[in-house]
C-alpha cells in the first residue's frame, strides 16, 4: 500500500468527530468557569485602555472634525494599533490567558482531572487553545472595534464618507485580521511556553525581546516571528523615525495572503509541538 | 484473552523525582478485589496509584492497568476510575457540575450524562448540596463529592487515595459498605489509607510499603506467616489454660505462653504455628482441656505493618 493510501486510510479511520466534539467541550467547559476573573482586570485594561483614550480624545477635541484631522488621526490610530495592541496589549494579554490555561491549572491543583477523563491529551490541548483563543478573540476584537468606531466618529459625514465610500472599511478589515492573528500567534507561543516552563514569564519576555529585535536578523530568521506577518498586514504604514522604525517598517515585506498563510503555519507547528510536549507532562505539584 | 487483561501489573517499575526515591523496582500483578496499599508517609503508595493512571512517568519498566497503559487514554479512563489525594477542585464549580462535565467528555449526552451524575451523588449521599458551590463544602462532603466523580462511569477499577479522611464515623461506615460492593462485583479496588483496622476489615489483599519498595504483598494471612522474625501469636479460649500451658511450654517452637488475665484464655508465641495447631487438635481430642475458640491475635495489617516497618515508618 502506497504512502498516500496509508496515510488517506489513517486519516478516514481517526474518530475526528469524537475529538472535535471533546475539544468543544473543554473549551466550552473553560469558558463557563471564567477565564478571565475578577483577578485578570489587568487584561481588561490592556485592552480597553486606548478605548478610553480614544473616547475622551473624541470628547474634548470633537471641534477638530477637518479633513487634516482625519489624516492624522488615522495614522495615530495606526501608531496605536501597530506599536500598543500588537507588541504590547496583544502580547501581554495572551501571556496572561494562555499561560493560566494550564500553569493556572497547576497552581491551582485542579489539572489532574483533566488529565483522568478519556481525552487525548493533544485534544485538551486543542480545546484549550480554543477557549483562549475565544477569549482573547472577544475582548481585542471588541477593543479595536471601539477605537476604530470612536476615532471616526467624531468627525460626522466625512468620517463616514472615509469609512464607507474610501480605504476605512478596507482598514478596519485588516485591524480586525490583524488582531484575530496576534490572538492566536502569540496565544500558541503562550500555551507551549506554559507546557515547558514552570515559570512562563521569563520566556515570555525574551520572546519579547525576540519580536523587538526580529527586524534587524537575517531574513530567514525574521520568519520566525509572529511581529514579523503582521506587520506586513498593517493598513497604513507609520514613518519610519529612528528607534520606531524597528516595530513599523517591513525591511523584506511578503503579500498579505503570504503573511497569513505563514503565521498560520507557525502557530500550527507550534501547537503541534505542545501537543507533543503534553504527553510528558506530569502531575508533580508539590514541585511546581 | 490474557492473563494480564483482567490485572494490574507493574513490571520492574522505578520513579525517581530528580535524585530522590519515589518507587524502586516494583513488580506487581494485582487480581480483581480489594487491595490495600499500606505504608507510612513517603514510602511510595501515591506514587504507586499516580503511577497507574499516568499522572507521572515511570523511570524505568511499564505499568499496564487491564492491558492498557496511560498512553491510550481514551480507553483506559473508560474503566479507570482515581480520586486523588488533592483536596482542590476546579474554580467555582458545583457538585454536580464537577460530576456533571467530565462524563460529557466520555462522549454521554446530557440526558444520560445527568443520570448518572445523580446517580453517583445519591450513592454517596449528597442530594441536599449537589448545586451548591464546591468551595463551600466541608472536608468531607469535599471528600464524598471527589469519591462520586471517581465512580460515576462505573469504572472497573478504582482508585483511592486515603478516601476515608475526613469522614465521620458513619460517613465511613458507608464508604466502606460502598468499597465492598464494588469488590464484590469483579471491581478492582486500590486503596490507600492508615486506618489499619478497616484496611483489615475490607481488604482481600495488602502491599505494604517502605521507603519506595514493596516490603510485602498477597492476602494478610499468607503475609503473616511469611514473617518468621516474629513468633505467631495465638489466643485460646480454654477451660484450663494452666494445663494448656504445661503441655505447650514442652515445645521448642513456642516462644511463650501467657494466661489472660481473666484466667479463661492462654496466648501463645510460637514460630511454627502449623505443629501449635496440630498439638491443640490432640490435646483437644484427648479431653485434657476443653477448647472454647482459636484465633490469631497478631494476623492483621496492623500487626503486620508494626513487624515490617514499625512505628517509625523504617524498615523494621
Amino acid at each position: 500500500m502506497s504512502l498516500s493510501a496509508n496515510a488517506r486510510a489513517w486519516i478516514t479511520e481517526q474518530p475526528w468527530r469524537t475529538w472535535s466534539s471533546q475539544a468543544l467541550t473543554i473549551a466550552r467547559i473553560d469558558l463557563r468557569r471564567g477565564l478571565l476573573s475578577r483577578r485578570a482586570w489587568w487584561v481588561y485594561l490592556l485592552a480597553f485602555a486606548p478605548v478610553a483614550l480614544i473616547a475622551a480624545h473624541a470628547v474634548f477635541d470633537s471641534s477638530q472634525r477637518s479633513a487634516g484631522y482625519l489624516e492624522e488621526d488615522t495614522k495615530v490610530l495606526a501608531g496605536i494599533f501597530q506599536i500598543y495592541y500588537m507588541r504590547l496589549g496583544i502580547f501581554f494579554a495572551c501571556m496572561g490567558i494562555f499561560t493560566w490555561l494550564f500553569r493556572g491549572e497547576v497552581a491551582e491543583k485542579s489539572l489532574h482531572y483533566q488529565f483522568l477523563v478519556p481525552v487525548r491529551r493533544e485534544v485538551l490541548v486543542l480545546g484549550k487553545f480554543l477557549a483562549g483563543a475565544f477569549t482573547a478573540f472577544v475582548l481585542f476584537e471588541t477593543a479595536v472595534l471601539s477605537s476604530f468606531v470612536l476615532m471616526y466618529l467624531r468627525f460626522g459625514p466625512l468620517g463616514s464618507a472615509f469609512v464607507f465610500s474610501g480605504p476605512g472599511l478596507r482598514h478596519l478589515w485588516l485591524y480586525l485580521l490583524t488582531t484575530a492573528l496576534a490572538c492566536i500567534g502569540y496565544g500558541s507561543v503562550f500555551l507551549a511556553l506554559s507546557l515547558v516552563f514552570r515559570n512562563p514569564v521569563i520566556p515570555g519576555l525574551l520572546v519579547m525581546a525576540w519580536e523587538t529585535i526580529n527586524p534587524i536578523m537575517p531574513a530567514i530568521l525574521q520568519k520566525l516571528s509572529v511581529a514579523f506577518y503582521l506587520r506586513n498586514l498593517c493598513p497604513v504604514q507609520l514613518p519610519a523615525e529612528g528607534l520606531m522604525a524597528l516595530f513599523t517598517v517591513v525591511a523584506t515585506p511578503v503579500p498579505a495572503v503570504i503573511a497569513v498563510i505563514g503565521l498560520f503555519c507557525v502557530t500550527i507547528a507550534i501547537i503541534i509541538f505542545a501537543c507533543f510536549r503534553i504527553r510528558t507532562f506530569e502531575i508533580t505539584y508539590s514541585t511546581d | 484473552m490474557n492473563a494480564s487483561d483482567n490485572r494490574i501489573v507493574f513490571e520492574n517499575v522505578s520513579k525517581f523525582y530528580g535524585e530522590v526515591l519515589g518507587v524502586n523496582r516494583v513488580n506487581l500483578a494485582l487480581d480483581p478485589g480489594i487491595t490495600s496499599l499500606v505504608g507510612p508517609n513517603g514510602s511510595g503508595k501515591t506514587t504507586l496509584m499516580n503511577l497507574m493512571t499516568g499522572l507521572i512517568r515511570p523511570t524505568r519498566g511499564k505499568v499496564t492497568v487491564l492491558g492498557m497503559t496511560s498512553a491510550d487514554p481514551e480507553h483506559l479512563f473508560r474503566a479507570v476510575g482515581y480520586c486523588t489525594q488533592f483536596d482542590s477542585f476546579p474554580r467555582g464549580v458545583s457538585g454536580y457540575e464537577f460530576i456533571y462535565w467530565p462524563l460529557r467528555l466520555h462522549g454521554l449526552d446530557h440526558t444520560r450524562a445527568d443520570q448518572l451524575t445523580k446517580e453517583a451523588i445519591h450513592r454517596v449521599g449528597m442530594m441536599s448540596a449537589a448545586e451548591r458551590k464546591v468551595a463551600g463544602y466541608s472536608k468531607g462532603m469535599r471528600q464524598r463529592i471527589r469519591l462520586a466523580q471517581a465512580i460515576s462511569h462505573h469504572p472497573t477499577v478504582v482508585v483511592l487515595d486515603e478516601p476515608l479522611n475526613g469522614l465521620d464515623p458513619m460517613a465511613r461506615a458507608e464508604t466502606i459498605a460502598l468499597f465492598q460492593a464494588l469488590g464484590q462485583h469483579g471491581m478492582h479496588v486500590i486503596i490507600s489509607s492508615h486506618i489499619l483496622e478497616e484496611v483489615d476489615r475490607i481488604s482481600d489483599r495488602v502491599v505494604l510499603m517502605s521507603n519506595g519498595y514493596v516490603v510485602a504483598e498477597g492476602q494478610i494471612h499468607d503475609v503473616r506467616r511469611e514473617v518468621k522474625d516474629h513468633p505467631m501469636q495465638i489466643l485460646v479460649r480454654c477451660s484450663n489454660p494452666a494445663k494448656l500451658a504445661s503441655q505447650v511450654f514442652a515445645l521448642d517452637h513456642v516462644v511463650e505462653a501467657k494466661i489472660n488475665s481473666d484466667g479463661q484464655g492462654l496466648l501463645v508465641r510460637t514460630r511454627d504455628a502449623e505443629q501449635f495447631y496440630l498439638l491443640l487438635n490432640r490435646v483437644a481430642a484427648q479431653g485434657v482441656v476443653d477448647v472454647e475458640a482459636v484465633a490469631p491475635a497478631d494476623d492483621d495489617v496492623n500487626s503486620i505493618y508494626q513487624y515490617l516497618i514499625g512505628s517509625d515508618g523504617s524498615n523494621a
